[in-house]
């Protein structure tokens, strides 16, 4: 079964699923894993920053990852051996010097690795940056994760 | 979720108009560029969700060419002129050569897109500038060529942008019965619908 992650959403699976989510411009996909529970969560991360009382916890870097953690481990991850991997993050307009808005890949790929340092979580690989869209798909019982691009092919991190 | 995210219908109608006025005049000057006869759908305005945008395009991961223009001054938000890749070499083969492959455009044909696209943009905003007495200006116009949805969700990344829903005013042209919409998406930020609506002088809010 392949779980679909909307914008500025999140879902764990287990086992045999997969999860994925389509068209990550300069959103990132996070996912955090444990290959031994086989147990895998995926975010879809719009924004650095939350604004305070937020609802919409998972489109913000700084309240998506710690709740998204807290979600593998109920779905019993091993906390010292949760993995994450990092992809997306692009810049999908050239020489876009000067609009912040178009800036904000590169600032949500550097707000999210915050976030995974302060939980100590290792980042087991990433493929960040660049100026072209992804779609992914996490598999959770090898936390093998598949890129999909339309001008750089297709391969796995 | 229903009723709380569902339009009024007069500020639907008003917000309608200026896709009208907007469009018109950049299907005019489309029209005076290409030297041929435009034709244009009525516009929709519509609460549209995150997820559900780049399905007018066929999909997120729908290879789309566009212009994007990032608007400020009284009116803020964002703006695209969007359509298939195939529908973007025929526009571009009637004012330069036309151009080979299918995935990309070359650098002089991106280049004429976003002249096409900045044209049509300051047509759109300057008569929708003329009509609300608000100033809009756009940015130099920046192009893409990729997957729909990854384009597209710059409109829901402003920090203004709060929830899962972002209003869009949207108007299709197209320049010949056989080739598909190019796509105008209007997304002024929250408060400059607040400073939209009070300038036309309606009550209320969307």
């Amino acid at each position: 079964m392949i779980y679909n992650v909307g914008m500025g959403e999140a879902k764990v699976a287990l086992g045999e699923d997969a999860l994925r989510t389509l068209g990550l411009g300069s959103c990132v996909g996070v996912t955090l894993f444990d290959v031994f529970a086989q147990v895998a969560g995926l975010a879809h991360i719009m924004l650095p920053s939350a604004p305070l009382n937020t609802e919409d916890v998972f489109k913000y870097a700084d309240t998506a990852i710690p709740l998204l953690l807290e979600q593998v481990l109920r779905e019993g991850a091993y906390r010292n051996r949760i993995g994450a991997k990092v992809v997306g993050g692009a810049q999908m307009f050239a020489f876009s010097k000067g609009l912040d808005l178009v800036r904000i890949g590169p600032r949500n790929v550097e707000a999210i690795f915050t976030q995974l340092e302060m939980l100590r979580i290792p980042v087991l690989a990433s493929d960040v940056g660049g100026h072209f869209g992804r779609t992914i798909q996490v598999k959770c019982d090898t936390g093998e994760v598949w890129i999909r691009t339309l001008k750089q092919g297709e391969h796995y991190i | 979720m229903g009723d709380a995210y569902s339009l009024n219908s007069q500020v639907a109608d008003m917000l309608c108009e200026l896709g009208n006025i907007g469009a018109g005049h950049a299907a005019t000057a489309l029209s005076e560029l290409l030297q041929m006869p435009i034709a244009m759908r009525v516009p929709q305005v519509e609460l549209i969700q995150v997820d559900e945008i780049s399905a007018i395009l066929g999909g997120a991961e729908t290879l789309v060419a566009c212009v994007f223009l990032q608007v400020t001054g009284d009116i803020e938000g964002t703006m695209f002129f969007i359509q298939s890749m195939e529908s973007a070499k025929a526009l571009v083969a009637n004012i330069w050569t036309a151009e080979e492959g299918t995935d990309e455009l070359s650098e002089i044909g991106s280049s004429a897109l976003g002249e096409i696209g900045n044209i049509l943009g300051a047509n759109y905003l300057s008569a929708l500038m003329d009509f609300t007495q608000l100033r809009m200006l756009p940015s130099v116009p920046l192009v893409a060529v990729d997957m729909a949805q990854a384009i597209l969700s710059i409109a829901f990344q402003s920090e203004q942008a709060v929830g899962r829903y972002a209003l869009v005013i949207h108007t299709a042209v197209h320049h010949r019965e056989q080739q598909g919409d190019a796509h105008f998406l209007l997304f002024p930020t929250p408060f400059a619908q607040d400073v939209l609506l009070r300038a036309l002088g309606i009550e209320g809010s969307i």
